[in-house]
């Protein structure tokens, strides 16, 4: 099977079953991509699918054969993407082991809608933090977007 | 120690190092070795075993404790660097390597990652390193310069003498300063004089967790690794009595299918990790439970019951006075009892650990709060001495008490790759629901509190009784002392609330559910007795509960103080908003004084609209204010998800609840605003990490009483009809 992962080929022995979490980890080495819970729960591992953002856990690989795949590794070498550094602005991450997955599902987010309002970011951001940084996730989404927050949340 | 005299007892000590003149002396101690006993590398000279300088300039701080989340790789890095006059951009971080620590005799102290301590337990000789590394480094300008100490400077990395107008970085004097002799005291700085100490210096660890970059537990990679997943037994205590894995080992990958550890658990090895997860599941395997099938939640409450009733509960320290006879005559009786559950921690990395046994040596990557624990826990499993074994560093991905060293899913990585050929590398992970169904849980509690006010309102009189298990002593045979569990009864012991008479006990009920330290640990649940007691006094009393604690609560006690301060911020005296209802709560967790009012409203169907949550903490000092900040606003959103959700249930002896969507905890849509107040009296060092969630829950609970008039006695509060909003405008 061929695999496009952040503009590379890949071409790859593995059952078309197999989550695209379990390829990218234990495949390709690309660690950044998160398992948290294996049931599209917490979207610790988020990444893109031509430009969609999937849960990898319980998305199987041949779904994904001939796309585009982008997992946070292909976001930026250099971590210059606007939504890291407003991620590092607002000092967001704690354990960080979530933020994968949350700065992937933001920047769908504000790809498809540059300027979100507290209730865009609500309905997109289903991402869980047990250290709880939804108030600075909020407020860098906010950041990248020019936006001063719409509502009475944190 | 009643908590009026600790208070006294601290301003003495405010006043003492007043009369000193600002800094104050104070003899060196341990941890702090030679660095004639470390061998650095060509270009870098430790000056002791916390400080190490480049010819670059660069100075390298080690760090001895654990980093997950909490922020101390680069708040205790400060607390060095200030003392040193460092120049903060030229610091970097190194955490110390476990196995020299282990060989040195645990020269670095203390590393476990525990109790909200890695401040307030190694700010002392973590200054002193700085401080004595400026001393070596000002000797050696002296020395070299042929001029007197006492006329040279240090500022922001430059050390200099303004007579002559001569300077130097830190790394062309770095080489002679270890050879300065090591002062036998060094004075530490007047807290007006911190200039790194204090500031919400960015965190270290942050950029690596935005690129994907930052490696944990679970992201250890080496050439020709394995991988493992594994199943226990449902029922606590149970080991396989057969298993059938002839369908598992045909499937593609498998490499083998074995139980460990006396037959504690089944392990399934492959190469890749998915492979191994979906053989387990054809693994047939006859568990014996060994009759722990027949415990239920139901029958656990039963049993606390009764020992609410028990004669030999063991009496807290504090008590005074005859409390039976001043319930007997007092004007108003209030009698409850309040229920807390077990919980999960749930941190988002699920266990595992990457084992990989040499000739002489193991290697050990693990996420974990207690690196020589993890150690201790592979040297035993393997039977190797501990100095052979080599742990690596690494983030967690959140601990919360989880990963302190309960041996288990180090221990059983250890045990996988014993069973594999030597040098074969192995990854251990376990899937969420093996993390949710094998935790060691937040106790389950159960407290009756009965309480009576005189013709005035005061009271006169105060009872506690509380029936949980003990964490030390059922998970690592720890005796009790005099009876008692210190974090079964933390937050009752010192009871801040002034009463003729007061008794208190302690009734030990042990079940075999696994207990272990879960953030905030006693203060995550004692609270939510203690402060709703005192509101439903307050009431009783006709008193506003702002008022009554306050008037309740000795002037000079600091827990007085943060309550001031969160009503103050909250605008008690203020009426709320039509609809919008206050509650409030007061605590002293962990060094640190820590409350909170919360707003909120309920509809008629139930669903609560938490408009604002105020935190104000009491630290003390300040090491690094943003840090506090994040630390509150996390513990906040810990706090509510367990108030509105939170609750491991047993039945037939097995835990009911796997993963996220039936462990629910609080997510964006439902967070609610937060407002944190830092209000540090300076004068001691608090902790910081689980202080936060104290207050959190009482102050929920007493405002839905005040929104509803319903008073929420046992928790979560999805059993009490209650939802929470998701807060999108409307």
């Amino acid at each position: 099977m061929e695999l496009q992962v952040n503009n590379q080929l890949f071409d790859i022995d593995v059952e078309p079953e197999m989550p695209l979490l379990w390829v990218l980890r234990d495949m390709l080495n690309l660690k950044g991509t998160k398992f948290g819970c294996g049931i599209s729960q917490c979207g610790a591992c988020t990444v893109h699918v031509d430009g969609e953002m999937v849960r990898s856990c319980s998305f199987p690989v041949a779904a994904a054969a001939g796309k585009k795949i982008t997992t946070i590794e292909g976001l930026a070498t250099d971590a210059s993407h606007p939504v890291q550094q407003a991620w590092v602005r607002h000092q967001v991450p704690q354990c960080g082991y979530c933020q994968s997955g949350q700065i992937m599902a933001a920047v769908a987010l504000l790809e498809k809608n540059p300027s979100p309002t507290d209730a865009d970011i609500n309905a997109t951001m289903t991402n869980i933090c047990r250290c709880g940084t939804y108030k600075r996730i909020r407020d860098a989404i906010h950041d990248v977007a020019g936006n001063t927050p719409d509502s009475n949340q944190a | 120690m009643n908590n009026q005299a600790f208070n006294q007892s601290r301003r003495r000590f405010i006043l003492s190092s007043a009369a000193i003149g600002g800094g104050f002396a104070i003899a060196l101690q341990i941890p702090m070795g030679k660095a004639q006993e470390l061998q650095a590398g060509g270009d870098k000279q430790s000056i002791n075993i916390w400080v190490e300088i480049a010819t670059d300039d660069s100075v390298m701080i080690k760090y001895a404790r654990s980093e997950m989340g909490q922020g101390s790789l680069t708040s205790a890095p400060q607390l060095v660097a200030d003392e040193l006059d460092a120049n903060w951009d030229n610091v970097r971080i190194e955490y110390v390597d476990v196995n020299e620590h282990i060989r040195m005799k645990s020269a670095w102290g203390d590393t476990m990652t525990v109790g909200s301590r890695t401040i307030r337990g190694s700010q002392e000789y973590l200054r002193n390193a700085g401080a004595t590394a400026r001393a070596m480094l000002v000797a050696a300008a002296a020395s070299h310069w042929k001029v007197d100490a006492s006329e040279i400077s240090v500022a922001n990395g430059i050390i200099s003498h303004a007579a002559s107008g001569r300077q130097s970085g830190f790394g062309a004097l770095a080489a002679l300063a270890a050879t300065m002799p090591v002062p036998a005291q060094v004075m530490l700085k007047d807290p007006a004089n911190w200039h790194i100490i204090g500031q919400s210096m960015p965190r270290v660890d942050i950029p690596a967790s935005v690129n994907g970059s930052q490696v944990y537990g679970v992201d250890v990679e080496l050439p020709g690794m394995v991988y493992a997943t594994m199943a226990q037994c449902p029922v606590f205590g149970g080991t396989v009595r057969t298993f059938d894995a002839t369908t598992a080992k045909s499937r593609r990958g498998i490499i083998d299918v074995f139980a460990i550890d006396d037959d504690k658990a089944i392990a399934v090895v492959a190469d890749n990790w998915w492979r191994a997860q979906q053989a387990l599941k054809e693994v047939v395997i006859d568990w014996d439970t060994k009759g722990n099938e027949q415990v239920s939640s139901a029958s656990i409450l039963a049993y606390f019951k009764e020992n609410l009733n028990a004669t030999d509960a063991a009496p807290l320290p504090n008590n005074r006075g005859d409390a039976d006879q001043g319930l007997a005559a007092a004007i108003t009786l209030v009698e409850a009892e309040y229920f807390t559950p077990y919980l999960s921690h749930a941190p988002m990395e699920p266990m595992g650990a990457t084992v990989l046994i040499g000739t002489d040596r193991v290697d050990v990557w693990v996420s974990t709060q207690g690196p020589e624990a993890a150690s201790q826990s592979v040297a035993a499993a393997l039977q190797v001495p501990l100095e052979n074994v080599y742990l690596h560093r690494v983030q967690a991905g959140g601990g919360f008490g989880r990963r302190g060293g309960t041996g288990d899913y180090d221990r059983a990585a250890a045990l996988i790759a014993a069973t594999l050929p030597k040098d074969t590398p192995v990854k251990l992970l376990w899937t969420r629901e093996e993390d949710t169904q094998h935790d060691f849980y937040r106790p389950a509690a159960l407290y009756r509190l009965q309480g009576g006010l005189d013709a005035d309102g005061n009271i006169v009189s105060w009872k506690t009784r509380i029936a949980s298990g003990s964490i030390l002593n059922q998970s690592r045979g720890v005796p009790l002392r005099d009876g008692i569990d210190a974090q079964a009864t933390e937050g009752f012991t010192d009871l801040p609330y002034q009463a003729t008479n007061l008794f208190q006990d302690f009734k030990l009920s042990p079940t075999h559910v696994p207990l272990g330290f879960w953030r905030t640990v006693g203060w995550s649940q004692t609270p939510f007795a203690r402060e709703q007691f005192i509101d439903e006094l307050a009431v009783a009393a006709g008193a506003d509960p702002y008022q009554f604690r306050h008037r309740h609560i000795a002037q000079d006690n600091l827990s007085r103080h943060i309550l001031e301060i969160a009503a103050n911020a909250a605008g008690w005296d203020t009426p709320a908003p039509a609809g919008i209802f206050r509650g409030i709560a007061t605590t002293e967790p962990y060094g640190s004084f820590s409350a909170a009012v919360v707003e909120l409203s309920v509809s008629d169907s139930g669903e609560i609209r938490i408009h604002r949550v105020i935190q104000a903490i009491n630290s003390g000092h300040v090491v690094n204010p943003d840090n506090i900040m994040a630390q509150l606003q996390g513990s906040m959103v810990w706090a509510v998800s367990a108030a509105m959700w939170g609750e491991i249930t047993i039945d037939q002896g097995r835990v009911q609840e796997g993963n996220f969507h039936d462990y629910r905890v609080l997510r964006m849509a439902e967070m609610p605003k937060v407002e944190v107040v830092l209000a540090p009296t300076g004068g001691f060092w608090g902790g910081i990490g689980e202080p936060g969630q104290a207050p959190i829950i009482p102050a929920l609970c007493n405002a839905l009483f005040a929104a509803t008039g319903t008073r929420v006695r046992s928790l979560p509060l999805k059993h009490h009809g209650f939802s929470l909003a998701t807060q999108a405008t409307v």
